[in-house]
């Protein structure tokens, strides 16, 4: 038999080699995800979508806040896109700079998605975990909490709150963060009781690594694939919340603005002919949700629970 | 005689099963998964658990570590009963005791590096050592238990079962304890490999002066491994003695029973000679038989099996049956004419 030399001196140098890096579950899953194209082209939208909230204003003419007095009266024939005025995405209908509202309505948008989804997943993961793994009457009361939690309705509650505290970004931010962590405490829990008789955790129990450790350092990392998913599926509806809310006159308020709040104007003028007002921030919507829902299937995909 | 390491007295493990739908007021029903078992343990003494699935040898095992609750008294050799402790209390054991568990994939968390899972026990019983020491020492022990150190940075899902339960053993030894588990840490592997993973065993504890717990269904396995034998029939124990002593003269007709259905390699034999069958399924521990427990399936049970519960006999080969002794040939005879009826 032939061995071949260079085969088996890499082989050897390899075996000698120090120390051998492994590859990670996390690697694995990087590597999956990164093959499949519709989730890259959903991550592309969002990272220029967020380099659109970020950098947008650098290349703004107008501030979101100045009038255009050119345009105001007569933005059916004055206000529409063009590179001439610096007006690209057009004006609103006090000759406002849509461009640079957009870029506004963008950040705000975002953050209140981003915002609502940590919330829920920082709050929902630990919440879930800890009532799945000690089990018996804690996860009885914690879990009938939150089921009393779910049969309020939500949009009622929010509506109230908004109305009764006034309308403030900080209320809509506690209003959403209320709400959004309910189902992903139910998700984790229900992982969480699949893992719990696993025998690492119970070799974790042997050994008697305490009871908050073998959560964080157990439970969660194994939890963490389908809470990534559940994440990036909670945005796009957090965003979609906000949006409702706007669009019915109580989410975030002038001089701020969210593209829920935008689309909501635009709507409201499409019977003047100044069909932009309501493109520009819906295009700029459907994308984002596009994006993440992309992202999460993808996320979803790679981070199989099928375990291999 | 010197002071057995660990000293057993009528532990016992009963679950409450609530059944399903039930209110809250209804009185739950009872499982005796261990009722009441007797052994003692010698320093650097191996004792193999056998019994069919079902038979509490599991439960056994968790209860001596703490991870189901149990009554009764388990004596360490420091004159501590362990079951009484408070979990603060049984921390200091923890150490001393390690488990080996059965399916060797499953039992390693599969986001955490080997050099991770081998460490965990060691940084949890003693946190102030130094990140360099604890590499070092979980180095150490690969190399002891037959793994590349140079491996330390890598998943289980990069290792075969073979060396997946190779990690977990290094995981019991780290913490150098006195007595470890093993729950069929063998059942999960092949053939070839199982006798790899034994024989490390032994090794390892001929090296560090280990005492094993050793449960399995497989006899050859125990009987290779174990210096005595303990058979477990629906959580009572039915006959302990030396494994030679056992597998040479079984008293038990359980025992006798379970020896008669080991496999012999031999393409002449024939097991129809030999083979005891026996009748009907394992009961259920939700509602076990009066008296001696395995009356029901017993080719010798008479009408005192049923009201008087035999008790552990004294002496090396203790046996719990009111009519001990070797297999005779009327029984065989007769065990066969119902099998065939």
């Amino acid at each position: 038999m032939i061995i071949e030399q260079s085969k088996m001196q890499s082989l050897a140098a390899r075996m000698s080699k120090d120390e051998v890096k492994g590859r990670s579950p996390w690697a694995d899953a990087r590597k999956r995800f990164f093959r499949n194209k519709a989730a890259m082209a959903g991550l592309i939208i969002l990272i220029l979508v967020g380099l659109f909230a970020i950098f947008g204003n650098s290349f703004a003419v107008w501030s979101n806040e100045e009038l255009d007095f050119n345009v105001m009266g007569q933005v059916t024939t004055m206000g529409m896109p063009s590179l001439e005025n610096g007006h690209y995405f057009g004006t609103d209908d006090l000759g406002r700079d849509l461009y640079s509202r957009t870029v506004q309505g963008t950040q705000i948008s975002l953050m209140v998605g981003i915002v609502g989804a940590a919330i829920a997943v920082i709050v929902g993961t630990l919440y879930g975990a800890t009532a799945g793994y000690f089990g018996g009457r804690t996860d009885q009361l914690m879990m009938r909490a939150v089921d009393i939690l779910m049969s309020i309705p939500y949009m009622f509650v929010l509506i109230l709150l908004l109305v009764m505290f006034g309308r403030s970004m900080s209320m809509l931010f506690l209003g959403i963060g209320l709400i959004s962590w309910l189902d992903m405490s139910r998700i984790v829990r229900g992982q969480t009781l699949s893992l719990k008789n696993r025998e690492f955790i119970e070799a974790a129990r042997a050994t008697g690594v305490p009871g908050w450790k073998i959560i964080i350092r157990h439970i969660v990392p194994n939890l963490l694939g389908v809470v990534a998913v559940y994440a990036t599926l909670l945005v796009p509806l957090m965003i979609l919340t906000e949006s409702f809310i706007s669009f019915l006159g109580l989410g975030v308020q002038e001089p701020l603005t969210s593209w829920g709040a935008l689309i909501s104007e635009g709507a409201g003028t499409i019977n003047y002919g100044t069909l932009w007002q309501l493109a520009f921030p819906l295009f700029f919507f459907c994308i984002t949700l596009f994006g993440f829902f992309f992202v999460g299937d993808g996320l979803r995909d790679a981070l199989d629970p099928k375990e291999r | 005689m010197t002071r057995p390491l660990l000293d057993v007295r009528d532990l016992r493990v009963t679950f409450q099963i609530q059944s399903s739908g039930a209110m809250p007021w209804h009185k739950p029903k009872q499982l005796r998964a261990v009722g009441g078992v007797d052994f003692t343990l010698n320093p650097g003494e191996t004792l193999g658990i056998v019994g069919e699935s079902g038979c509490g040898k599991s439960t056994l095992a968790r209860a001596l570590i703490g991870l189901v609750p149990a009554t009764g008294k388990a004596e360490w050799i420091d004159g501590k009963d362990l079951i009484s402790l408070s979990p603060r209390q049984m921390m200091k054991y923890r150490s001393d005791i390690q488990m080996v568990f059965q399916d060797p994939l499953a039992s390693l968390n599969p986001r955490m590096t080997v050099g991770q899972i081998i460490a965990e026990p060691l940084t949890t019983h003693h946190p102030n050592l130094k990140r360099a020491e604890v590499k070092e020492r979980v180095k150490a022990m690969m190399e002891k238990v037959g793994l590349l150190p140079n491996q330390i940075n890598r998943y289980p899902h990069e290792f075969s079962g073979g060396q997946c339960q190779r990690i977990g053993i290094a995981r019991a030894l780290i913490v150098e304890p006195k007595l470890i588990i093993c729950d069929e840490p063998v059942s999960a592997l092949d053939v070839s490999i199982q006798a790899q993973v034994i024989n490390l065993l032994i090794r390892l504890q001929k090296e560090l002066g280990l005492s094993l717990v050793f449960i399995a269904h497989d006899l050859s396995v125990v009987k290779h491994i174990s210096d005595r034998v303990m058979v477990l029939y629906l959580g009572k124990v039915m006959e302990i003695a030396s494994s030679d002593d056992l597998y040479a003269h079984p008293q038990h007709p359980y025992t006798q029973a379970l020896l008669s259905a080991v496999p012999v390699p031999d393409p002449d034999y024939d097991p129809v000679a030999s083979v005891v069958p026996l009748k009907g399924d394992l009961p259920s521990p939700l509602n076990p038989p009066s008296g001696c427990v395995f009356r029901t399936r017993c080719p010798r049970a008479e009408a005192r099996c049923a009201t008087e519960a035999p008790a552990l006999s004294l002496g090396d080969h203790q046996v719990a049956c009111h009519f001990p002794g070797p297999l005779t040939e009327t029984e065989i005879a007769r065990a066969r004419r119902t099998e065939a009826a």
